[in-house]
């Protein structure tokens, strides 16, 4: 008995062979096997974050902004979270209080808070995205981090911002990021110098970044042609790096 | 009614065993489509699982203060152990996924075998049919194509809720960059939600497919493993007439 779309031979095959064939056809089980191996998982997901951040790298475009707000869609600043990595409040000697900047630039040196009040200052209403799925539309005033860039000389070819805080807290962003129209070193929420919890003299807001790329309590900023081992504390322990949204 | 597309199933391959009795061979699912499955099959139950453990960091769809808790999940319901080791799961599957998903849906549309899975107006008078078939025992009603109508919709159900845990899921990734996406949604917040209703629709749909799954047997399992049946031939002599 044939049909038109049969290809039915006399004996083309016998069942041993289709058995063998079924059997390496079940290789595919071994891969799902191999995630039960811490050290071929961690390889794995070094893979699947390497990718996730080189997406995220392509699909960055400077001109996209983050959305703004209107004025009273802002949350109260008594309810906007303070989220804070071991203390709520560094201690921080506001008086004699720095950011030492250094690596590609042609002005390195100790910065201090009227160094910042002296660049062109922005007020914006942006939301504050966290890794863990809340959000929060806060009103932040700073300088632009790219005029900063600018009056310290950062090197244009050098690909990386890394700061780091009072806290212990360290981070590093791409350098498109950084020179976002949006990127701002934060002096001041709601009209009000930044308070302690909220990353006191100076933080990083970022509203194309999730939440724990906004560093806060900076002391020191440098800036990279090399992105250092030490990425961010969260990304050295499972975070993706690029953490852009 | 035949269509070109056709032709990739049903092929039919006789083989013969060691006791030389024949056996036919219908082969059913092409490659592409047993590797997507494959994949998604261990995807989903990955990203499901580092999912909930993700939303445990903020198990609400609401504000963070005051913050009021949607759930509280058992330990099982994770993956990663926290919600670093679960974005890590998480990132990795995600791409695995996506490969799948357009791998399948660029060969189904290629092929035009999507008509064979996706329910359409003429199927939807045969559905209640078959739903009395399962549940109260009636005669299993005649039906043409590969699948039952009441299949159909589960699949494309499902599909659908695949779908919109993908669009959602690149929505909750890059919200600004897919600023219209999440406008779309409605909300970031909503994003979530619908992230989180399109995984209850995905897995809503496994229960009931493994149970069918097991009712059909072995060969209907094997034939998504290696693509193809065996169905013993009864012998027949030159006129084609069955042999004792």
């Amino acid at each position: 008995m044939k049909s038109d779309n049969s290809d039915d031979r006399e004996v083309p095959h016998t069942t041993g062979s289709a058995t063998r064939r079924e059997l390496v056809k079940m290789l595919p089980i071994a891969f799902a096997a191999g995630l039960f191996v811490p050290s071929w998982r961690k390889k794995l997901f070094a893979v699947g974050l390497e990718w996730s951040d080189r997406v995220a790298q392509a699909t960055f475009r400077p001109q996209q902004l983050a959305p703004v707000f209107a004025d009273s869609e802002l949350l109260p600043l008594d309810r906007f979270p303070y989220n804070y990595y071991l203390v709520a409040d560094p201690e921080i000697d506001l008086e004699g209080w720095y950011l030492e900047v250094s690596g590609a630039v042609t002005r390195p040196g100790r910065y201090r808070v009227a160094d910042f009040a002296r660049l062109p200052k922005v007020v914006q209403n942006t939301r504050l995205v966290c890794v863990e799925g809340w959000e929060a539309i806060g009103n932040f005033g700073g300088a632009h981090l790219a005029d900063f860039l600018d009056f310290v000389g950062a090197d244009p070819e050098a690909g990386f911002v890394e700061v780091d805080c009072a806290d212990d807290y360290y981070q590093s962003i791409d350098m498109a990021s950084a020179r976002h129209q949006q990127s701002l070193l934060c002096y001041e929420m709601y009209g009000r110098a930044l308070d302690r919890g909220h990353g006191a003299p100076l933080r990083l807001a970022l509203p194309t970044k999730l939440g724990y790329k906004q560093a806060k309590f900076l002391t020191r900023l440098k800036v990279s042609r090399v992105l250092g081992a030490r990425r961010g504390l969260w990304e050295d322990q499972g975070y993706d790096w690029h953490g852009g949204l | 009614m035949k269509r070109p597309a056709a032709k990739e199933f049903h092929r039919e391959q006789t083989l013969v065993d060691r006791r030389g009795e024949r056996w036919r061979a219908i082969f059913e699912h092409p490659a592409p489509v047993r590797l997507a499955h494959w994949a998604i099959a261990l995807a989903v139950p990955v990203l499901a699982l580092s999912g909930l453990q993700i939303f445990r960091a903020f198990p609400s769809f609401g504000t963070k203060i005051p913050q009021e808790d949607l759930l509280n999940l058992p330990l099982w319901a994770g993956l990663g152990g926290w919600l670093g080791g679960a974005l890590q799961w998480h990132f990795t599957f995600m791409w695995l996924f996506f490969a799948a998903a357009l791998a399948y849906a660029s060969y189904q549309i290629a092929t035009g075998n999507w008509r064979q899975v996706i329910v359409s107006r003429r199927d939807l008078a045969g559905i209640l049919p078959m739903v009395r078939h399962y549940l109260g025992g009636a005669g299993k009603p005649d039906y043409a194509g590969a699948y039952n109508p009441l299949q159909k919709l589960a699949y494309t159900t499902t599909l659908g809720a695949g779908a919109l845990a993908g669009l959602s899921g690149l929505a909750l990734w890059k919200p600004v960059q897919l600023g219209w996406l999440v406008a779309v949604l409605g909300g970031f917040q909503m994003v979530r939600i619908w992230h989180f209703l399109a995984m209850c629709g995905l897995l809503a749909f496994v229960p009931g497919h493994l149970f069918m799954v097991a009712l059909a047997g072995w060969n209907n399992f094997r034939s998504m493993w290696t693509g193809f049946k065996l169905d013993e031939v009864e012998p027949r002599d030159d006129a084609g007439a069955p042999v004792d």
